[in-house]
């Protein structure tokens, strides 16, 4: 028996609305990019999903790149987060409301 | 036999999972949740025969994003943890609501996709080997991927330039 492909879709469209959800009711700095890595998640299992079903390994390629720009995104993320909490002394995304000092 | 269940246990272990790493109170326990739905991720991508990415999937997220998230979450200290806004109610109804809205459209988008695109999973599936990916990697997806490596070299100088005190 043959898992449908529009199943793994639906699993993705799920992950994609939580990673929503918490990217807009988390205050943690950390959490809100974590967030963050569950929507480019949800979107790296539909890569794979349609490579599975086009029969091509592009998809899969696609979600590589992917991975490496989070891998990226996440360093650069965290870094700016140590730097503001540096300067504001909090990591409460609220609280970020000065562009200056 | 062994397929389905896999599929469906392990999709659940993901969503469930996930869902408390965007709710609970404690971001230590957020960060491990999200480790539990990477490692049920990785075994969803297995079973679309992508061995390569799961594989990947694993050393990066698990490997090397939850350390880095522990890390920087124990550097700057957990116990001053800003209160979640699901108390605000209009901010919580629309969070919710845009989550609702986009799961909406997405199956919309889906339900009216061209039908060319190939509806239902291959009989005979792609195989995400080492092999087969490092062939397409470096043959045809070459210029990408040395622009990748310019990439993460921006990455590590950037985050060495916004780290460091005063260069």
């Amino acid at each position: 028996m043959m898992i449908p492909q529009s199943h793994y879709l639906i699993v993705a469209f799920i992950l994609f609305a939580i990673g929503l959800v918490g990217l807009f009711t988390r205050r943690n700095t950390i959490l809100v990019l974590l967030s963050i890595e569950l929507l480019f998640n949800a979107v790296n299992l539909i890569f794979v999903t349609f490579s599975r079903s086009s029969g091509n390994l592009e998809g899969q390629i696609a979600a590589l790149f992917s991975m490496a720009i989070a891998a990226a995104e996440v360093a650069v993320g965290l870094a700016i987060a140590i730097l503001l909490f540096r300067s504001q002394k909090t990591i409460d995304v609220a609280k970020f409301n000065s562009l200056k000092d | 036999m062994l397929e389905p269940v896999a599929f469906y246990l392990f999709a659940g272990i993901l969503l469930v999972s996930a869902l408390l790493a965007v709710t609970l109170r404690h971001p230590v326990y957020s960060v491990l949740c999200f480790l539990i739905s990477m490692f049920s991720l990785a075994v969803l991508f297995w079973l679309l025969k992508a061995y390569f990415v799961a594989v990947i999937h694993v050393t990066v997220y698990a490997g090397a994003i939850l350390v880095l998230f522990l890390f920087v979450l124990m550097l700057l200290g957990y116990d001053k943890e800003p209160p979640a806004l699901w108390t605000n109610p209009i901010r919580f109804a629309f969070a919710t609501g845009l989550a609702l809205l986009s799961l909406a459209g997405l199956l919309w988008a889906y339900r009216f996709a061209r039908s060319d695109v190939g509806r239902e999973l291959y009989s005979q599936p792609v195989i995400g080997t080492i092999e087969s990916i490092g062939r397409a990697l470096f043959s045809s997806y070459l210029l990408p991927f040395e622009l990748l490596s310019l990439v993460l070299l921006v990455a590590i100088i950037g985050s060495v330039v916004l780290a460091k005190k005063e260069l």
